[in-house]
């Protein structure tokens, strides 16, 4: 089903947790609301549920108006990032629980239970308690009693964060396919990039309780509307600083000065701001070099972490291969001046790059 | 060498003294009890237990605080079961003081309330029913008994409720099914402390009481009677008394350091 949220707002005693949004979401989709803690992923998700009441707004499903309507009215489940199970229920009630409220008959249940108990590798503990089973099995509990209720709705929030690296991955790539013969709208709170990134569809990046831009994955990644959308959707932090535009050059002080690419060469002259992502800033030669103090470099692996001063900004530097520097040691970074994001004073983005 | 059972094991010994020496008092005719000092019954004799089980004032007795301990304990937890549910679910205007409000109903010594309570329960006659000391001893154990299951609800996260109305459960249909027995061991605990105040409780019991609905407590205090103390009488008694609440406290011994903490480990 189509879910629009018509100018919704939140607001409870003086503070305000979602300003005035709006957001439709096609029918069948996998979405993805992408942002900090705080950032208003679960209230938003509250709200699409009925959880929540908006202080203004209206909530439409497939076009009806449906604020104000009891949840247990509404066609929605949700999987939270704790594991919510039913602790005195055994699995296969747990499952069963919301066919059982809505009357199904006895055969249905059962047949509708066992197979998605079979989906969630879950059939050799339909007889456990809950608080029997590990984190993993616990949380394919709650998706299959979200996913056997067969709602038009299914919010997840955050519901691999609490889980192992290894079950993490698993899950993420079994997830949209298992929803995608639902039929259903899916949306999925996050604030990991790169888990965006992998499920793909759409996303929602949300920063401080506002929508900053809603559109494909890809798109958002590559084109940021603005600079606040490119920081929720970059981590490690996307590096920033301020350029001087005169004429056909960038200059990021005296010596180090690059040709703008042509959106930004038709702009006035004056101050811009650059974004760039950690991965396109490496001490591998290639491209604009600038010169940094190492603060501090991690490895992890096959990766090196290095955070550096350059010119006064505190950037990163996400490189390939074991990088080893000291602290406080001086090196040569290089980046592709085409890769850069150009936002204006007002941090509209003016040129994505390549 | 493990020396660490040492210590414990005095410890529970020199807690066990006084119920030991009850015990034995209880297997003593009065005779011996009075001429000295003795670790077992010289005369060992069962007249005592005989006479409680065989006389109906003292039988009587248990049955009294058994009926009102009961009704008492369902009424608590009962109406302490919703209370505890809001407390822990919303806010509204003056929670927290309500909420402290509850418990500095315990702080008053129960003297204070005895002769009033007297006085209303006569006027509206319910003097001398076991309902009028369970209703007296409610306003001891509500107050304990929400301070308890709100600590044991509080534990539960508010997405198992909202997870059932997203299921299409009824609030009530999830408060019965499926709130109910999560905190079954909450209720477990709060039953207990409701049990335990209620039947040691002798003051307002006395009080509120004469012949029809008087408690063991009451019975036990008459024993310094017409043929002189009867001591191994009353240390058969004193001995009973200890079962119920062993008893209860069997089914809840996992839970009972969280009770004591009003739940709030």
């Amino acid at each position: 089903m189509t879910i629009e949220m018509h100018n919704i707002s939140l607001r409870v005693g003086a503070e305000t947790h979602i300003y005035t949004t709006d957001l439709s979401l096609e029918a069948g989709q996998f979405n993805i609301l992408l942002g900090t803690t705080l950032s208003g992923k679960t209230t938003l998700m509250r709200l699409m549920a009925g959880l929540e009441k908006p202080t203004t707004g209206e909530l439409r499903v497939n076009g009806e108006n449906v604020t104000g309507i009891p949840v247990q009215k509404r066609s929605v489940a949700m999987v939270y990032q704790a594991f919510i199970n039913y602790p005195s229920f055994t699995v296969y009630d747990n499952i069963a629980s919301p066919l059982k409220v809505a009357g199904l008959p006895r055969n249905e249940i059962d047949e509708k239970v066992r197979r998605f108990a079979d989906l969630l590798k879950l059939t050799p503990m339909l007889d456990r308690l809950p608080s029997e089973l590990s984190g993993g099995q616990q949380q394919r509990t709650a998706l299959a009693r979200a996913l056997v209720k067969g709602a038009e709705l299914v919010l997840l929030d955050e519901p691999l964060a609490n889980l192992d690296y290894k079950l993490r991955e698993e899950l993420r790539d079994e997830l949209p396919r298992m929803f995608a013969d639902t039929g259903a709208t899916v949306v999925y709170a996050t604030s990991e990039p790169l888990e965006a990134l992998m499920l793909g569809g759409y996303t929602a990046t949300l920063n401080e309780g506002r929508v900053v831009q809603f559109g494909q994955t890809s798109t958002i990644y590559r084109q940021p509307r603005n600079l606040e959308s490119a920081r929720v959707f970059s981590d490690p932090p996307v590096n920033i600083a301020t350029i001087e535009k005169r004429g056909n050059t960038a200059y990021l002080n005296d010596t180090v000065s690059w040709k703008v690419p042509s959106k930004l060469a038709g702009m006035p002259d004056g101050k811009y701001k650059i974004g760039l992502r950690p991965h396109h800033l490496s001490p591998e030669f290639g491209g604009v070099k600038v010169n940094g103090q190492v603060q501090i470099a991690e490895i992890s692996g096959s990766e090196s972490i290095i955070r550096v001063n350059i010119e006064g900004n505190n950037w990163v530097s996400e490189a390939h291969g074991v990088h080893s520097f000291g602290f406080g040691q001086s090196a040569a970074f290089f980046f592709d001046a085409e890769r850069c994001f150009y936002f204006d004073a007002n941090e509209k983005l003016i040129d994505s790059g390549v | 060498m493990n020396k660490k059972w040492i210590l414990p094991t005095l410890y529970i010994l020199f807690l066990m003294l006084p119920i030991y020496g009850l015990l034995t008092m209880s297997f003593k005719t009065t005779n011996e009890i009075l001429g000295g000092f003795s670790f077992f019954p010289q005369q060992f004799t069962l007249a005592n237990y005989t006479k409680i089980f065989t006389d109906p004032t003292w039988y009587n007795g248990y049955i009294n605080s058994l009926i009102y301990v009961v009704i008492n304990t369902v009424i608590s937890v009962s109406v302490a079961l919703p209370a505890a549910y809001a407390f822990s679910r919303y806010r509204f205007l003056g929670d927290k003081h309500l909420f402290f409000w509850l418990l500095t109903n315990r702080m008053a010594p129960p003297a204070v309330f005895a002769l009033p309570f007297f006085q209303l329960y006569s006027a509206i006659e319910l003097f001398d029913t076991h309902f009028a000391v369970a209703l007296a001893h409610c306003l001891f154990n509500i107050p304990l008994a929400v301070w308890i299951l709100e600590g044991f609800m509080s534990g539960i996260p508010k997405e198992l409720d909202e997870t059932a109305y997203l299921d299409g459960y009824s609030f009530w249909r999830f408060f019965l099914r499926i709130f109910v027995p999560t905190i079954a061991a909450g209720i477990g605990v709060a039953a207990f402390f409701c049990f335990m105040y209620s039947w040691v409780e002798l003051l307002l019991a006395k009080t509120l009481t004469s012949v029809d609905a008087k408690p063991i407590a009451a019975t036990m205090t008459r024993t310094a009677s017409t043929s002189g103390y009867e001591l191994g009488l009353l240390a058969a008694a004193g001995s009973l008394t200890i079962i119920p609440g062993a008893i209860v406290i069997y089914f809840v011994r996992n839970y009972i350091a969280k009770g004591f903490a009003l739940g709030r480990v």
